[in-house]
């Protein structure tokens, strides 16, 4: 599989600041947040990485500190590699990183999945909304502390929530027919429909 | 023709008239149910008169969090979920997250793994492009393309079943190998069905390509130039339509794409029209890479042999061995062992570039999966493009721009 050998020490003359990053693939580096634009620009514009293939984020959970890496993926249609850019988010409480829009169109789109999944802001961003999930929901379920089976919260309209007095519940499906629990009995645990009730405990009905 | 009348008088009084009599524009919501949208996209619209003057895509009702649950379940549990991104094209997910997990893993399947893989894949763009020709060719007012269309997809869908055992949801690949090998005869009936299937398809596209109506609806609607389709991070046929020729397939050819002989078709205008050719002349490529790997379908294994904590043993010899019944066991209920680290994969699928980027800490579970969705990047657009066409030309945008929402959403 090629990858850009010349990439990191062109990258690293550039720029002093930028470190790599340990990568299974392709060349990668991690950039303080402060030079995120100016290496993007430069892949862009004097490396010849034209696409901005992905940008997104990791949540090393709230134990670690930095808390948040964003992660941008580029591509260069004439050289045909990839190359990988990381930053840190300086503030765990309340992250923030420039926003790519600027360079590429399509960063718009991105950084709001980012910051609708991770919360993390992005400066300079012409239109920074949820997504994904619709405004006003109060959680970035992408987070690990937010639970797989979700969150219960208010409906996003509140006229009909007020109409059918009902909230979002966590884990729809839970305790539905096709639906496992863990933490019980194997027979009780398994998925089964409704009228297959009979286990270990409840014999088959006659 | 429209420019060679202008109305001075008109348009010195309309730009006279005082505020209050200013028209109005109108709010239109189109979407999450409407049959042009192909799925739950709503986009929300500000008209004047019939022409967009903005437009607001709004996505994420198909989200069910794919991401997270990645995070919570082993790396062959993950591959059902694969099939339900662009549920069009199941058998090219499938092959896209599995290869991304062996590039972890640095696992190469054998020779015969791989073909079967690409062969699979390939038919799925067929059908996935089929589906899209026909739905679009409704989109427009051609309803008998979309009968045709079906039909093909149908034999199509036969096959996959007598391959995978599902329809639709194929779950074909696993990490380091295949669900299964392909059944006796499997290759005779693929052959067949491309005998059979090149003139039908010339027959569907001579129903379009120079037809009035159809042109009258796609050529010079919705143009994307080439910055734009750059900038917007648009793939596949969409932006080859723009008249870049970026294919993953030639640029950095995986799974063994190298050793076969296609072309790339590129647009020269940018239209919906040039997106609608790129997509018929691909489905006459992707028969002939089916056809070369028919001709020498090669033999051997169709699983990596030597991928012991990767790759479950086969049934026989979990059934009457203990080793293997242990080595079963492990990778059923801890998943694939994978190595720590970082990596990024994209492959070529008919709705554009998907790409699995997988941060490993080691393990049968990946700690975090980011699914790079070529219909989410392609939607973006939507924004820009839209502006100044009228809402009928917006029904042919969509439909010529061919997305998934279940890919856009995960």
């Amino acid at each position: 599989m090629t990858t850009d050998v010349a990439l990191p020490t062109a990258v690293s003359q550039q720029f002093p600041s930028a470190t790599p990053r340990a990568s299974l693939d392709c060349p990668a580096f991690n950039v303080p947040p402060a030079d995120v634009l100016a290496v993007l620009q430069y892949l862009r514009d004097a490396q010849g990485y034209d696409f901005l293939m992905d940008a997104t984020a990791i949540d090393w959970t709230a134990e670690k500190s930095p808390r948040f890496t964003v992660v941008w993926h580029l591509y260069s249609s004439t050289k045909h590699t990839y190359v990988r850019l990381a930053a840190d988010c300086a503030s765990d409480a309340a992250p923030t990183m420039p926003s790519a829009a600027g360079l590429w169109a399509g960063a718009n789109w991105l950084e709001r999945e980012v910051y609708d999944m991770f919360g993390i802001t992005f400066d300079g961003h012409p239109d920074l909304r949820r997504i994904l999930m619709w405004d006003g929901y109060p959680y970035h379920p992408l987070r690990k502390e937010f639970p797989l089976a979700g969150l219960p919260t208010d409906l996003p309209d509140a006229e009909i929530a007020a109409e059918t007095k009902t909230n979002l519940i966590a884990a729809p499906m839970a305790g539905g027919p096709f639906v496992a629990k863990s933490g019980q009995p194997m027979g009780e645990a398994e998925p089964r429909a409704k009228d297959e009730a009979w286990n270990e405990q409840r014999p088959k009905p006659e | 023709m429209a420019a060679d009348f202008s109305f001075p008088e008109a348009a010195a009084k309309a730009a006279n008239v005082p505020k209050e009599f200013e028209p109005e524009k109108m709010s239109l919501s189109m979407g999450p149910s409407h049959p042009s949208t192909h799925g739950v996209l709503r986009i929300q619209f500000e008209l004047d008169g019939e022409t967009v003057t903005k437009a607001d895509p709004i996505v994420g009702y198909l989200h069910r969090g794919d991401e997270k649950i990645a995070e919570n379940m082993t790396y062959n549990q993950f591959v059902p979920y694969t099939d339900r991104l662009d549920y069009i094209a199941p058998l090219a997910n499938n092959m896209a997250y599995a290869i991304a997990v062996e590039r972890l893993a640095k696992l190469e399947v054998p020779a015969r793994c791989q073909a079967i893989r690409v062969l699979t894949a390939e038919m799925a763009r067929v059908s996935s492009h089929l589906m899209g020709l026909g739905a679009y060719g409704i989109d427009v007012g051609a309803w008998s393309v979309f009968m045709y269309c079906f039909t093909e997809r149908e034999k199509l869908y036969a096959l996959f079943e007598e391959l995978t055992g599902a329809r639709f949801t194929t779950s074909y690949t696993r990490i380091g190998g295949l669900q299964r090998d392909v059944p006796e005869g499997w290759i005779q009936k693929v052959d067949a069905f491309c005998e059979q299937f090149l003139p039908i398809l010339d027959e569907i596209l001579g129903l379009l390509s120079r037809n009035k109506i159809f042109l009258d609806r796609t050529v010079g609607v919705g143009v994307i130039s080439k910055a734009d389709a750059l900038s917007y991070g648009l793939t596949g046929p969409n932006l080859r339509g723009s008249g870049i020729a970026t294919d993953l397939r030639k640029d950095r050819p995986y799974s063994g794409y190298e050793q076969y002989e296609f072309d790339v078709p590129v647009g020269a205008k940018g239209d919906c029209y040039d997106r609608y050719l790129c997509r018929g002349e691909e489905m006459k490529q992707s028969v002939r890479i089916i056809r070369q790997i028919v001709k020498n379908f090669p033999g051997g294994d169709w699983y990596a042999p030597d991928a012991r904590k990767i790759f479950a043993p086969r049934k026989d010899k979990v059934l009457t061995s203990m080793e293997e019944l242990i080595n079963n066991f492990m990778i059923v209920t801890e998943g694939p062992q994978m190595p720590a680290g970082e990596v990024y994969f994209e492959a070529e699928n008919p709705k554009g570039v998907l790409g699995f980027y997988i941060v490993s800490n080691g393990g049968g579970v990946p700690y975090r999966m980011k699914i790079r969705s070529p219909s989410f990047c392609n939607l973006s657009i939507l924004p820009k493009l839209c502006v100044g066409h009228l809402v009928s030309d917006v029904v042919s945008i969509l439909g010529s721009l061919d997305f998934v929402m279940g890919e856009c959403d995960r």
